[in-house]
Parts: structure tokens; C-alpha cells; sequence
């Protein structure tokens, strides 16, 4: 029901007492500009870690192997541990429900590469197409390697934007021939990755192409993997860790040897960083929540002293026929304006300070730092909801006051 | 118009209570000009609260208008006060930052009635008491009297059956004070009922009719006998 005069009685009483319509106005405003600001600052936050993240497949394990520390079945310490076929093949026969995507790695660093008169060294790596998962590389142009080439053992590479970027400069490297240390490779694809710059400077071969040319015996230097990501990660944690002590076994390692081979679970990170992140919601909801009690205890008191000061009001106009209803529904109406009015404010203020600072936090860890729309709302609905209770109550009680007592009131 | 019948009224103080009116019987009928004389502490401020609807009885009936007043909840007073009854207050009681006029329609406003007419008519009473020229200022504007003068077009706005008047001219210098009786007197001339309460003997004498309490007792009810104007 819309009732103009009611509305413009309201304007009157609002614009007349400005100091008090700013005061609770004020109130409100700082409690939602703090809560959009403190809550975007903890997205932000939250942001940056997920950006961490987003370098490497999150379900990734990388196995590497080492030297012997610790004697084991009558083998001497100091025993150099190699991968090889059998290994993938035991992997995957043990674990195959485990296991999502599995890739078997040689590595060289230091290649030297030409391109017509231009040169640069970088890692090259022999692996299976499931290994760009792996990367969370994209590809750009091309395509990334294929089982085909595999079989094929086709001098074929996938090579990162950078290496495109100082081999070919503005040209395209797709369908181009780059030696790679005396070799020639056509180049199939261009890729980019999340990871970075280092990232963007590999260039990937076929697995069977490069341990044929360099690893006669069959030999692997890693593998990476990534898990089933249905698997919890107190499961995943379980799996690696059988791993590890099926690969010890198999290459008789001391199941105590920490260096000869090495399982590196992402998930241990994962875990790790959700109890970080989990913190950290922890705070950003317990500040955000002080903040909306802090407005409400503040929106609650100036309710209270406003009515408390407009007592002797409150009785003329009941002396000359207002209804105690009337008396309610008009604090209230005003309460909801302001609060309504000011929350809308905040949380105007608090959203464009976040797009405005939101460039010059990055540099401190803090990306792009923003509330969800429905949040700040709610904040805000919530604050009304207790801007009118807070009104309603004293509202009540000077709705019921004797007009002869609140005329007396001084 | 108010028929006041073995009324009662005591206020709690602490554990006691202190007995303010005890057993009044008052008859004021339509179009009489009547004036409670009483000292502080005699129960008058406490009978016109009661005549005002402002506060309720303890015993006793009281009829104002023919109309038995028992059981009254806030929400029917509101609209009995704001029908029957106009006040006048010592301190004035208007609304601070509302200017002369908007003073003057607010009871109208409560009336229900649209904006356009309440301008018109408080503009009408604003004249009647001779402020039409100062309509549109704040009562920090205006002259005590000035601003009494506005409390009477008030009251009168609603048209209401009595005016209650309290101490009007307690706030106010003895020439306005007269002009204040005045504008009370023409009202009262023109048929409407006035109650005013006081305790200076010179306002009281400008009434019709004087009722002295004392000690919430009814002590002397007389009709004033007119000075005539040589």
C-alpha cells in the first residue's frame, strides 16, 4: 500500500532532523562498507590461492627416483634406483582405478634448438599425450601429441609460446622443422600454460620418439600421474602412499628410504592448503559476521535514542489523534528508508572501492578482490531486518507510553 | 457535553498511592466557558487529563458527548481525542521542525484527510487567529503568543466539540495573555465549548463559570458575575 502522504510525512521528519537521519544513515553505510571491503579482501585472498592452484592438475603425482640411502637385502646403500617399461606397466596394472592420467617422462635440459638462424637452449621432454592434463597446458595452435605419434615414434613436438615467440617471432612455428641437439622435429603444436613463463619454454616429443633415441635400455627418468578425482583426498594420501611402498619393493629399497624413490602428492598440498583456506573462511565469516553485529548493535541504539528523543513528539502527535499503530508503523517506515537507503550506499561505496583499489592490491596478494552480489545483500537485508526490530521494540514502548507522560517528557 | 460522575483517580508512589481526585462530580455543558482554579497539587492538571482522554479513571463515569468512556484502549482515544477534543498546552507542544501551518494540519492529517484540503483549512484557522502571515514559519519563529495562537488553531482545526486548555497563558507575558483569552473568548462566543485550567484568579474571572477544586475536592462552583463595562 502506497500512501503518499505517509511517505511525504516521513520526507518531512527525515530532512528536518538531518543530524539524526545521517547518524543512523552512517551507521549503516560503515557497517556494509566494511563488511563488502573485509569480504572482498578475503575473496581476493582466497582467489590467490586458487590461482596457485590452477598452475598444475591439483589431483597430480610426480615419482622420481634417486640413490639408495639405507642398505636393504644385502644391497649397498648409495645404489642408483632406474625406472624403466616395467614400471609403467606395474603401475598400471596395480592401480589402474586409481589412476586418471598417466605419463612416463624423460627429461634433457639445456637442448639446444635452431630455427633457421635463430637458437635457444630448453627442457625437452619424451611423454604420452595424456601429460598435457597433466600441465594444465591449453594448446593454442595445433594440436598436443597423439597416441598415433606414439606408436609411430614420429619426430613430431608440441612446443610452448615462449619458444615460439623467440624461435619464429610473429610467424607461426606450426608445420616448421626445428633440429633439436642435430635432430629435426616438425612442430605440431603451440601451447600456453597457466603455470608460467618456465612453463612455456618446454617443448614436449613423443615418449617412444625420445627413449628411442636416448634410452636404449628401456629406461625412465619420472612419471607423473594424476588421481581418480573422485578420490577423497585422505584416500588419495592412501593410495600414493602404497604406491610408494609397492615401487620401493619391487626396486628393494628399505621401505624407510626417503630418497631413492620420491612420490610427490599434490593432494598433501591440497590438503594443506584447504585447511589454510578453510581458516581463512573461518576468519573472513567471523569478521564478517562481528561487523554485522557491530551495525546492528550500533543501529540498535541510535533506534533507541531516537525514539527516546522524540518522546515529547511522539505524544503531541498522539494527543492530536494519532493511533498508537500509527505511531509504530511511521518509526518503523523511516527505519527501513534509512537503513534500506544507507545499506544501498555502503554497499555502492564498498563495491566500486573494490573495483578502483582492486589493481593495486594484487602486487600484495590479493586478486581480484570482489563480493558476490547476493552476500552484500543479504548483509544488508539482514541489517534492515534488524534496524526494524531495533526500531520496532522502542517504537512499541512509546507507541504505549500515556501521552501525558511523554508530553511531560522534557 | 462532559458529565463527570463520583470520579476517582490515585497514582502509585512507591508502595503507596496517592489519592488525586476523590469522588468529583462536574457538569460542563455544550457551549460553556468553564475554568478549574486550583493551586498545584489541587488535582487539576490530573482532571483535565481525564477529560482530555490523555489518561484513564479509576472510578467513577465519565460521558463526553452522551458518550460513556470505559474500557478505552489507546486506539479509540486516539480517534475520540482527535474528534472531539483540541488542546491547548502551556508549553505549546508544537512540533518543532514542522512550521505554523503544518502544526495546524497535522491533526487533520490523522483525520484521514487529503493534503490539498488540510492546507486549505489550517490556512483558515491560521487567519482566524490572525497568523496567516506567518504560515510558513518554524515555531523557533515565532512569539510565545504567536506560537499559543498556533496551539488554538491547532485545536481548532479538527473542529472538535471542547477545547481543552491548559495554563495557556502560564508561559506568556500579561498583555498576550489577554490577547490569548480573547481569541478563547471569541471562540467561545461562537459556540464552542472551552475548558481551561488555571490557577491565576484574574484568567479565571475572564470565564463564565468557575470551579474551584482543592485537594482533589470540588470546593466552589460559580458562575462569574460579569463586570459591566462602564
Amino acid at each position: 500500500m502506497f500512501d503518499l502522504d505517509r511517505w511525504r510525512e516521513i520526507f518531512q521528519t527525515l530532512s528536518k532532523n538531518k543530524l539524526r537521519t545521517a547518524l543512523s544513515g552512517f551507521t549503516i553505510s560503515f557497517a556494509i562498507l566494511l563488511f563488502t571491503l573485509l569480504f572482498g579482501v578475503g575473496n581476493g585472498l582466497k582467489h590467490t590461492f586458487e590461482e596457485q592452484f590452477a598452475k598444475d592438475a591439483i589431483n597430480s603425482v610426480y615419482i622420481r627416483a634417486g640413490r639408495t640411502t639405507k642398505p636393504y637385502k644385502g644391497l649397498q646403500s648409495g645404489r642408483r634406483i632406474q625406472f624403466t617399461n616395467d614400471d609403467s606397466k606395474f603401475m598400471n596394472e596395480k592401480f589402474h582405478d586409481e589412476i586418471e592420467f598417466f605419463s612416463p617422462n624423460i627429461e634433457r635440459n639445456n637442448v639446444q634448438a635452431i630455427y633457421k638462424g635463430e637458437q635457444n637452449r630448453y627442457t625437452v621432454r619424451g611423454v604420452y599425450p595424456d601429460y598435457q592434463p597433466l600441465e594444465s597446458a591449453v594448446v593454442q595452435d595445433g594440436r598436443f601429441l597423439t597416441y598415433l605419434d606414439l606408436e609411430r615414434r614420429a619426430k613430431v613436438i608440441a612446443i610452448g609460446r615462449l619458444v615460439e615467440e623467440d624461435l619464429f617471432g610473429q610467424l607461426s612455428a606450426i608445420g616448421k622443422n626445428i633440429t633439436l641437439d642435430g635432430i629435426s622435429y616438425k612442430v605440431v603444436g603451440v601451447f600456453n600454460d597457466p603455470g608460467g613463463d618456465n612453463d612455456e619454454r618446454f617443448i614436449y616429443t613423443p615418449f617412444t620418439t625420445y627413449q628411442g633415441i636416448y634410452k636404449p635400455n628401456n629406461e625412465v627418468d619420472r612419471f607423473g600421474l594424476t588421481f581418480n578425482p573422485n578420490l577423497s583426498i585422505a584416500k588419495a594420501l592412501k593410495f600414493s602412499n602404497l604406491l610408494t611402498k609397492m615401487l620401493k619393493e619391487k626396486h628393494d629399497v628399505d621401505p624407510r628410504d626417503q630418497s631413492a624413490i620420491r612420490v610427490f602428492n599434490y593432494a598433501e598440498r591440497t590438503k594443506n592448503t584447504k585447511i589454510l583456506m578453510v581458516g581463512l573462511n573461518v576468519i573472513i565469516l567471523f569478521i564478517g559476521i562481528g561487523t554485522l553485529i557491530a551495525g546492528i548493535i550500533g543501529i540498535s541504539n541510535i533506534m533507541v535514542y531516537i525514539v527516546k528523543e522524540r518522546t515529547k513528539e511522539l505524544g503531541i502527535r498522539k494527543a492530536l489523534g494519532a493511533t498508537p499503530k500509527s505511531i509504530v508503523g511511521m518509526i518503523m517506515m523511516e527505519s527501513i528508508f534509512v537503513t534500506a537507503l544507507a545499506g544501498y550506499i555502503g554497499l555502492l561505496v564498498g563495491v566500486l572501492s573494490l573495483k578502483i583499489l582492486g589493481k593495486s592490491l594484487e602486487e600484495y596478494g590479493i586478486l581480484n578482490p570482489s563480493v558476490e552480489t547476493s552476500v552484500v545483500v543479504g548483509a544488508t537485508i539482514v541489517l534492515i531486518i534488524a534496524g526494524t526490530i531495533a526500531g520496532y521494540i522502542p517504537a512499541k514502548r512509546a507507541a504505549r507510553i500515556k501521552p501525558i507522560v511523554a508530553l511531560n517528557d522534557e | 457535553m462532559i458529565k463527570i460522575e463520583k470520579l476517582h483517580k490515585s497514582y502509585p508512589i512507591g508502595k503507596d498511592s496517592l489519592h488525586v481526585l476523590k469522588g468529583l462530580d462536574l457538569h460542563i455543558k455544550e457551549g460553556e466557558f468553564v475554568s478549574i482554579m486550583g493551586s498545584s497539587g489541587s488535582g487539576k492538571s490530573t482532571l483535565l487529563n481525564i477529560v482530555g482522554l490523555l489518561d484513564g479513571h479509576d472510578e467513577g463515569n465519565y460521558y463526553l458527548n452522551g458518550q460513556l468512556i470505559e474500557n478505552l484502549d489507546e486506539k479509540k482515544a486516539a480517534i475520540l481525542r482527535n474528534k472531539f477534543l483540541g488542546f491547548v498546552f502551556q508549553s505549546f507542544n508544537l512540533i518543532t521542525y514542522k512550521t505554523a501551518i503544518e502544526n495546524v494540519a497535522l491533526p487533520l492529517y490523522y483525520q484521514g484527510m487529503g493534503r490539498k484540503e488540510r492546507q486549505e483549512k489550517a490556512m483558515k484557522y491560521l487567519e482566524k487567529v490572525g497568523l496567516k502571515d506567518r504560515a510558513d514559519h518554524l515555531p523557533s519563529e515565532l512569539s510565545g503568543g504567536e506560537k499559543q495562537r498556533v496551539a488554538v488553531a491547532r485545536a481548532l482545526a479538527t473542529n472538535p466539540k471542547v477545547v481543552l486548555a491548559d495554563e495557556p497563558t502560564g508561559a506568556l507575558d500579561s498583555a498576550t495573555s489577554d490577547s490569548v483569552m480573547k481569541l478563547l473568548k471569541d471562540i467561545n462566543r461562537e459556540g464552542m465549548t472551552v475548558f481551561v485550567i488555571t490557577h491565576e484568579e484574574d484568567i479565571a474571572e475572564q470565564t463564565d463559570r468557575i470551579v474551584r477544586l482543592k485537594d482533589g475536592v470540588i470546593i466552589s462552583d460559580e458562575k462569574v458575575n460579569k463586570k459591566v463595562n462602564a
